[in-house]
């Protein structure tokens, strides 16, 4: 017997209109999303996070290297995996994507004149473990313009796709680097209304965890819906 | 009781998507066991989906990714659910996936696909569902279909459009994002 997910709460996600952001505006449903009951299938998932990666999956400085290592800040992004009952959701795929150390991405619908790296396709993936965390090795992505309000900028970001142990649970966002200028002035970055939201998206400089003479660090920690609990099991055992 | 972490916002995909969940779209080969658009499974009837994602203005939306998620062929989820993932093609906005025909998963619902939609301008990844043409005393009487207007509910049937070239049933599931006729997307 499985467990309803609380309802996601909408106050912390961005608005599907926001005409900062050009491609909302014949993007955006007009009328609002119809409420249902979950079912067995929305409180299951596949069970992405089983299956074995690639030993170099989260190695993005290498995982594409030809010649050498990737060009740019060398940087570990690491963090747990949580639910909203701040339980560890462990086995859950995290699968990025990013620009280049010069604001280019690897792909066939990227033209900024940034040049590609030839060591770098910008794709990793990774599985939490037993306590949620998990680990990538990158380089910091570089900033880049975007036509929407003539040369918009996007600060530094890196997508993140999630995969917890439920359909429900389903997330994709990016991360922002602390520090960053661009961010409160970024038209995606502001589709959040809510402040604190926005910070909960930026990823902090972690000098502790860095690897001395070599990688910087930088933790972004992950928050996917949780199941209802029960008065059962907020219980002491044997009360 | 309100001690609850707050659920990380989402964030568009972006154009770029296929760098991270299908990097055959972009002519790089996929990663061992990345979810594709093809589920092989034995537990039920072979079928094609196929459809375009419209813009409010009537245009393909060509670079969305589609994610499906069902009961299998016996109407068993959890474990048994097949998942696959698609992309939209560049030049003609078309994604296609092929499944199963999934079977009933919980009592009084009509056998349905579940359906997130992936895109730039698409702030929140959109939830909606994939009923078939043939399942119409089902769906009379499915609560969640009750629920809603019989416009509405229109817009989650597919259409019977023929059979493929390998002779499997072809459903046509189009997927209009915004203003007349917008498909209904769910709150779950």
């Amino acid at each position: 017997m499985t467990t309803a997910f609380y309802r996601r709460d909408r106050s912390q996600q961005p608005l599907p209109l926001s005409p900062g952001y050009k491609s909302t505006v014949l993007r955006a449903p007009v009328r609002p999303l119809h409420a249902l009951e979950q079912t067995s299938l929305e409180q299951s998932g596949p069970a992405l996070g089983h299956t074995p990666l690639g030993a170099l999956d989260h190695d993005l400085i290498r995982n594409a290297a030809t010649t050498g290592d990737a060009l740019g800040e060398r940087i570990y992004v690491f963090g747990r995996v949580l639910d909203e009952n701040a339980r560890p959701v462990p086995n859950a795929l995290i699968e990025i994507w990013q620009a280049n150390a010069a604001g280019r991405y690897a792909h066939v619908r990227d033209g900024y004149l940034a040049p590609l790296d030839p060591n770098f396709s910008g794709c990793g993936r990774c599985v939490s473990d037993a306590e949620g965390r998990y680990l990538f090795r990158t380089i910091k992505p570089g900033p880049y313009p975007w036509p929407n309000n003539g040369s918009d900028w996007r600060p530094a970001h890196i997508h993140l796709s999630v995969f917890g142990e439920a359909f429900s649970q389903r997330l994709i966002t990016q991360l922002y680097f602390e520090g960053d200028p661009l961010i409160p002035l970024c038209p995606i970055v502001n589709t959040i209304p809510d402040k604190d939201a926005v910070d909960r998206l930026v990823a902090r400089l972690d000098l502790r965890n860095q690897e001395p003479f070599d990688c910087l660090a930088y933790r972004f920690d992950i928050v996917l819906r949780g199941r209802r609990q029960t008065h059962f099991e907020n219980r002491t055992e044997g009360l | 009781m309100n001690d609850r972490l707050k659920e990380t916002p989402s964030q568009t995909a972006g154009p770029y998507v296929h760098i991270g969940t299908a990097p055959q779209a972009i002519g790089r080969p996929a990663l061992p066991n990345q979810p594709g658009p093809v589920i092989e499974s034995n537990t039920g009837e072979a079928i094609v989906i196929e459809g375009l994602v419209r813009d409010g203005s009537g245009a393909p939306v060509r670079d969305a990714m589609l994610e499906i998620w069902q009961a299998d062929g016996m109407g068993r989820v959890g474990e048994y659910g097949l998942f696959a993932r698609a992309t939209t093609d560049f030049g003609t906005g078309t994604f296609r996936f092929r499944t199963v025909r999934p079977g009933r998963h919980a009592e009084g619902h009509a056998p349905h696909v579940a359906v997130l939609i992936f895109a730039r301008g698409i702030n929140i990844h959109l939830h909606t569902r994939m009923y078939f043409p043939e399942d119409r005393e089902a769906l009379a009487k499915d609560p969640d279909m009750r629920r809603l207007e019989p416009e509405a509910v229109a817009t989650l049937i597919a259409t019977e459009d023929g059979k493929t070239e390998d002779g499997l049933p072809l459903y046509r599931f189009d997927i209009r994002l915004q203003g007349e006729n917008e498909t209904v997307f769910f709150d779950i």
